[in-house]
């Protein structure tokens, strides 16, 4: 009943673009399996630290994959080796093939210089997520950010990166925030320069 | 909303996993609520053995003269029933909505335990949302 949205509707098959495919899954399908995910991995860990850190490497692998797909059908093999070039490759066409929608915003951290956040109002892992009370900051966009790492180490640019709810000022839900941390080489060395290095 | 007084959820075995008050009319406590709540499971149990028609599902609608209560059950035997003001209208699409709504935001939260308490923050939030909602919206559902 709740779904992404409506699949566009050819009124020739031939018309149909051949690479993409049907592009969407139902939501409630999506959703129930998801669940089944934490669930599993529940029962898998002793803490809420390892939870975490279980839902990520699960996001990890989907996010070397979607690099990978998305290099070949939407850049033409090519791959984005500037750190800005990647960040809005992620916040766009990533967030638009895995959600249907782009990210609601990305920004660079104020504190430190290595620091880019992307923020969604209403995550699309946490849609039926309730965190009871007792599980404290846990954020099941662990899996996103797992994603988001997936991506950006398999460009080249290692990172940390984190999920956390925002509280909003006027919103009974909190938002909730991708914390990008690239590594310390990335700043140095970014794969543009490698790339130039090698060449030399 | 005054028309509505109370709201209850009870699962296949007749354990009260929800209950909301909405103020109006006589107060109970968690234990009037769990006995009504297993009372209404087990009438509507007997209702169904009792039935001359073949094919009876149980009770829907208990008219009664200060209130009415409409109860609506799931495949899975879920129950869901509101105790409302009489001739109060539009109950039976509230309770699908409702039902809508706990496929939702309960069946679909990993931290749910399947016939245990509801305890999930966007259920509830949801939920007052279409109580309180204007008529005219449910209507147009």
């Amino acid at each position: 009943m709740i779904g992404v949205g409506k699949i566009k509707q050819y009124s020739n098959v031939l018309d149909k673009p051949l690479s993409k495919g049907k592009q969407e899954v139902s939501l409630s399908a999506f959703a129930f399996l998801f669940s089944e995910l934490v669930q599993y991995n529940q029962t898998q860990v002793d803490n809420i630290a390892e939870l975490e850190r279980r839902l990520e490497d699960a996001g990890y692998a989907v996010g070397a994959r979607v690099l990978e797909l998305l290099c070949h059908r939407e850049k033409g093999n090519r791959r984005e080796t500037r750190l800005l070039g990647i960040l809005s490759f992620v916040h766009s066409t990533v967030w638009k093939v895995l959600f249907g929608k782009v990210a609601d915003s990305l920004e660079k951290g104020t504190e430190h210089e290595d620091e880019y956040m992307i923020s969604e109002k209403e995550l699309l892992v946490n849609r039926f997520i309730s965190i009871p009370k007792d599980m404290g900051t846990f954020n099941c966009g662990a899996f996103v950010a797992g994603i988001v790492r997936g991506v950006l180490e398999g460009a080249g640019f290692p990172a940390v990166v984190t999920a956390h709810f925002v509280p909003v000022e006027g919103q009974q839900r909190p938002r909730t925030t991708i914390l990008i941390k690239f590594a310390e080489e990335v700043l140095i060395f970014p794969p543009s320069l490698v790339t130039v290095l090698l060449w030399i | 909303m005054a028309a509505i007084c109370s709201l209850y959820i009870i699962n296949k075995s007749g354990g009260l996993i929800y209950y909301k008050d909405y103020g109006s009319g006589g107060r109970m406590d968690t234990n009037d609520s769990l006995r009504v709540a297993s009372l209404w499971h087990s009438m509507h149990a007997i209702s169904q053995q009792l039935s001359p028609t073949t094919g009876c599902y149980g009770i829907e609608l208990l008219e009664a003269d200060t209130f009415d209560l409409h109860c609506f059950q799931s495949l899975t035997g879920t129950k869901f029933f509101v105790v409302c003001e009489p001739g109060t209208q539009q109950m039976e699409s509230l309770l699908k909505v409702i039902y809508e709504l706990y496929t939702d935001y309960v069946l679909k939260n990993p931290f749910y335990e399947m016939e245990m308490p509801i305890r999930c923050e966007l259920f509830d939030i949801n939920l007052s949302q279409v109580v309180q909602k204007d008529r005219v919206v449910l209507l147009g559902r």
